[in-house]
């Protein structure tokens, strides 16, 4: 199992790997292990690669509003397994933001846990039709996914089309991706889609 | 001082005046009664004699004859008094603001602080003794709760618990590591022989230690505030201030017990039973508070009958959680805090939302205003040579170890807790953060209450208390905002409050949930995931009304508050401006009326035409607020008393009433389509109203004849009015909608046409798009029938009509109220609304400009 682990390490560490970070790499190899047992035992098939249905076996996900969109995030377009180097790569978003990165400035590759990389993944949650664009259909669904029942589908449809403009900038009645980006700007995305894996 | 204005002088000169025979009356009347702020010390003989004295002089026993009046200074004398205080500290503040080049430069609290050296120095000079003192009892009975009260209740609660770990940390581990480090260094400098001789053991530095180790949130909220430092930094800063201060008072019991004890008793079992104490006390005041906030939580469900009184019972609850908490010997700080910070979701949900906003008024003017008595009585108290005792390296040395511990204390606790936070406390922040520690008024009343049998040096104590504080606040709180500005600390940034923010954290939030789910990790967020269950699930069904349940969602919530916030401002705009607006809207009534009952009433039609423009927004109005919804902030002055009893008015509605009302009546001749001079007639007025409502109904007559155009965008604004009214008409058949907004954009195009009655004719010559043929001789009247006369002198002057470009500048024009999208529960729909806002309106005058040059 030697290689996977390498190749992932090199998704993981996409954009990190200036090989000045030797005092990190333990945690990362920690990480990564760690990540590639959780892959093995959600592998139910054994074919060291999961499909929809091995995500859909965990039970937290199926009460998470959003859990199916994420699920579908895992998953390239027209492909319905995900090996673990693009498990990986997918969760590579989530790493935290660390100082020295922030301040590397725009390099030839931006690594995956970019500001916009983030928002990239939060922007495809939207965005079904990989059009580029959030419909106002598109964010109603969303938006009914989220809320409770109490609220009737005018008010939804209001608030869709408030949302809408609030963001919209030319008036296509859709939100492009850096419209996306500009509204929001003041929002520490950065934070916001990070998790420790350490531990 | 020296750039006063001369009202401001004024005033300050008025403060002194009323000082003066004041503090000459303290000279002739004892204050034996002001219980309150009375120095215990002077209670004496020779006082109460005077009062003997004063009594028979003023209410002689036996009467000659019957008084008309009679003084009796002495039966009001103690409220009198303390009322006289409060104002003059009220005053003091009053002066200071008028001026904000001052307190920019120098913080509010300093400024207090050094007029009450003034007001001191006036006292002594009367009176030749110190007269008025901050009571420790006034202090924590009276002033302290409403301050903590405030900071709890209007806590940002998800930040807040969202920090606890680091919070607690500060607050426990953090006070610990002040009042041992202080006390014993300075222990050992008094055994070094830095300070000479003293009568202060190792226990009561210790204890002095521990009195000294509270960083004060009235300060640090009187610093902070002003200073705009990011949300986490403050909440650190302002968190561990706030639960500091009960782990102190703690602390501060513990080692005072152990001095009454006496070193010699004090064992390794006395010193667990400290510790355990210390934690029962903080913890079990903090429960303290949670219990009375569930009790006041229940409370709430059912206070809907008694309205006027509700906001009373937060005030009464958590008042009796403090001194609950004091009567059981565990930290009443502690559970007033948590008495605000737990109860604020629930309350504000529950009760109404006038209440909500009476009770976050009242708090604000309970807690200013005692912050304000606090630091100007800091200021008073210290005019008193009876407590200098000064000792150089006493005072020194405890300066430098206050200011050095504090620093060390913030940047080892904050090295260890970046080990595990995601986004680290920065160094800058340390420094900010150390350099915030600013001591305040529970220093002082604890020196206070120190007891001078068993610490001989209680004076030394307390002025060197008092310089602590006024190095602090004073000489820190004046750096501070320098600092800031030069370490670049990262600022808070005023972020708007955005729908498309507030869903995109939601779904951020989810998000995390879910990978931490795939990843197999149990963390932060499956626990924030389990409270919400668990809080949704539980606790709202207990605590929350059944009503508030159901409209609680978060990003409805939201919208709700966003919707609200426009109306008002579009409402005050639209007065602001003369209420054009508003004149547009009821002309889009008026239409809607007509299309509804089609019978010729225009004589009696302005009158009818109010009801049902107002009925309406009546309708649509008060069904939206029925939905209370939590935390909507409006501007409590806009509340209008007269409505109190009418429950289920809320104050925009009320407020939108009244100003179309207003509107109405006194704005006539602003009347959107024709722009009367303010002298002219009020027979004219209603003349003209009423001959352009008849020309309006011909031409719907005549429209009905014709096609029903299909709805179009347009972006020819000329063309808007014609569309608008087949559009009207249209909709008619299908459903009848009360204020036809979508009419808005119909006057919006015509608003113009005062300036450009010349130019009028061309646009309808060369339109594209659907025209009406059948109603365009109608619509198309000549510019002369429209605008009598007697008119186009008012058009040509702009103080009347306002230009076209100030119209389009106009904020909160009407093509805006879309925005104002709505809320309707009956059977009207959305419709109208989406379809308003797919015209889009704004045109540059460019644009404008140049089909003007092609025709």
């Amino acid at each position: 199992m030697g290689l996977p682990l390498v190749e992932s390490a090199l998704q993981w560490n996409s954009g990190i790997l200036n090989a000045n970070r030797d005092p990190k790499n333990d945690d990362v190899e920690f990480q990564i292990t760690r990540l590639y047992s959780r892959f093995h035992s959600l592998d139910k098939g054994e074919n060291g690669a999961l499909s929809r249905e091995d995500f859909q076996r965990i039970p937290e996900l199926a009460i998470n509003p959003l859990g199916d969109r994420i699920i579908n995030a895992f998953f390239p377009e027209g492909e319905d397994q995900v090996n673990f180097r693009g498990f990986m790569r997918t969760l590579a978003h989530f790493r935290p933001v660390e100082d020295n990165e922030k301040s590397k400035g725009h390099d030839a590759s931006e690594p995956l846990n970019s500001r916009n990389n983030k928002l990239l993944f939060a922007f495809r949650l939207y965005d079904l039709d990989r059009d580029d664009k959030i419909s106002r259909d598109e964010l109603l669904q969303v938006l009914r996914m989220m809320v409770g029942v109490n609220i009737s589908d005018e008010q939804l449809g209001s608030i869709a089309d408030r949302t809408i403009q609030e963001a919209d900038t030319n008036g296509d009645m859709s939100i492009s991706f850096s419209e996306f980006i500009k509204v929001l700007e003041k929002v520490d995305v950065e934070q916001k889609m990070s998790i420790r894996f350490l531990h | 001082m020296a750039v006063l204005r001369r009202p401001e002088c004024l005033l300050l000169t008025a403060l002194l005046l009323f000082c003066w025979p004041y503090s000459s009356s303290a000279l002739q009347w004892d204050e034996d009664l002001n219980v309150e702020l009375r120095d215990a010390d002077n209670a004496t003989a020779e006082t109460s004699l005077n009062k003997q004295g004063n009594q028979t002089e003023h209410a002689p026993a036996t009467i000659d004859t019957l008084p008309i009046v009679t003084w009796k200074w002495h039966h009001v004398e103690a409220p009198y008094l303390v009322a006289l205080w409060v104002l003059v500290c009220w005053l003091c503040k009053l002066v200071f603001e008028l001026n904000h080049r001052v307190t920019n430069i120098f913080p509010e609290s300093g400024l207090l602080i050094l007029i009450g050296f003034v007001l001191g120095g006036i006292v002594w000079g009367a009176d030749k003794k110190a007269t008025f003192a901050l009571q420790p009892t006034t202090f924590f009975y009276y002033l302290l709760p409403q301050i903590i009260l405030d900071a709890g209740y209007c806590m940002p609660n998800k930040l807040f618990f969202s920090n606890m770990g680091a919070i607690l940390v500060y607050a426990v581990i953090g006070t610990c590591w002040n009042a041992g480090a202080v006390g014993i260094s300075l222990w050992g400098c008094y055994e070094g022989g830095a300070m000479g001789h003293l009568e202060i053991g190792f226990l009561q530095f210790l204890l002095f230690g521990s009195l000294l180790s509270a960083v004060d949130p009235v300060a640090v909220i009187a610093v902070f505030e002003e200073v705009h430092v990011n949300e986490v930094l403050f909440i650190l800063v302002f968190g561990e201030s706030l639960l500091n201060d009960g782990v102190t008072v703690v602390l501060y019991n513990v080692c005072d017990a152990f001095v009454s004890l006496g070193a010699a008793k004090i064992n390794a079992a006395e010193i667990i039973k400290g510790i355990i104490s210390f934690f029962v006390v903080a913890f079990g005041g903090a429960l303290v508070g949670v219990i009375f906030a569930i009790i006041l939580c229940l409370l709430t469900r059912c206070t809907k009958n008694i309205q006027i009184i509700e906001a009373g019972f937060i005030f009464v609850i958590s008042y009796l959680s403090y001194l609950t908490a004091e009567m059981l010997s565990l930290s009443a700080i502690m559970a007033i805090t948590f008495c605000g910070v737990c109860s604020q979701k629930y309350i504000n949900v529950n009760m109404d939302e006038r209440s909500v906003n009476t009770v976050r008024y009242a708090m604000k003017v309970f807690a200013n205003g005692s912050e304000t008595m606090i630091f100007v009585f800091l200021g008073i108290s210290a005019i008193d040579p009876a407590i200098w005792v000064w000792n150089t390296g006493f005072i020194l040395l405890t300066l430098l170890f206050v200011f050095v511990y504090r620093i060390m204390g913030v940047f080892f606790l904050t090295w260890f807790l970046n080990k595990t936070r995601l986004v680290p406390v920065e160094t800058i922040e340390q420094v900010i953060m150390s350099y915030g520690g600013l001591r305040g008024g529970v220093a002082y009343a604890l020196a206070t209450v120190l007891d001078p049998v068993k610490i001989k040096e209680k004076n030394l104590m307390l002025c060197t208390t008092f310089l602590v504080i006024y190095f602090t606040v004073v000489l820190q709180g004046v750096t501070m905002k320098p600092l800031v500005k030069w370490l670049k600390v990262k600022r808070s940034a005023q972020s708007e409050l955005k729908l498309i923010e507030k869903l995109n954290n939601r779904t951020f939030e989810h998000t995390l949930c879910a990978v931490e789910d795939i990843c197999g990790r149990i963390g932060d967020n499956w626990w924030i995931r389990g409270w919400n269950r668990f809080e949704q699930k539980w606790i709202c069904r207990y605590l929350m009304k059944p009503s508030a349940r159901k409209s609680q969602d978060y990003l409805f919530g939201v919208f709700h508050q966003l919707n609200l916030e426009d109306a008002v401002n579009y409402v005050s705009e639209g007065e602001r401006r003369g209420s054009l607006a508003f004149m547009r809207s009821e002309d889009a009534a008026s239409v809607d009326f007509k299309k509804k009952f089609g019978t010729d009433m225009s004589d009696i039609m302005p009158d009818i035409m109010v009801n049902t423009d107002f009925n309406g927004l009546d309708v649509s109005m008060s069904s939206v607020t029925r939905e209370s919804v939590p935390s909507v902030s409006l501007e409590i002055h806009e509340n209008d008393t007269k409505n109190l009893r009418n429950n289920n008015d809320v104050n925009v509605h009320h407020l939108l009433q009244q100003h179309l009302y207003k509107s109405r009546k006194h704005h006539r001749h602003k009347y959107s389509r024709s722009h009367f001079s303010i002298n002219q007639s009020e027979d004219e007025v209603q003349e003209i109203f009423q001959r352009t409502m008849r020309s309006r109904l011909e031409s719907f007559k005549s429209a009905k004849m014709g096609v029903a155009p299909a709805k179009k965008i347009s972006k020819h604004p000329q063309k808007d009015r014609q569309q608008k009214m087949s559009n009207g008409k249209s909709l008619d058949k299908s459903k009848a909608h009360p204020y036809g907004d979508e009419d808005f954009e119909f006057s919006d195009g015509n608003s113009a046409s005062g300036g450009e009655a010349a130019t009028y004719q061309t646009p309808y010559a060369t339109r594209s798009g659907i025209v009406n043929r059948a109603f365009m001789p109608e619509m198309d009247t000549p510019p002369t029938m429209r605008t009598p006369p007697w008119l186009s002198q008012a058009e040509t002057d702009g103080s009347v009509a306002p230009s076209q470009r100030a119209q389009r500048s106009l904020p909160w024009s009407p093509s805006n109220i879309r925005r104002l999208a709505p809320l309707r529960i009956s059977n009207r729909s959305t419709d109208s609304f989406i379809m308003a806002d797919v015209v889009k309106p704004p045109e540059n005058p460019e644009d404008r400009n140049s089909r003007r040059d092609e025709t």
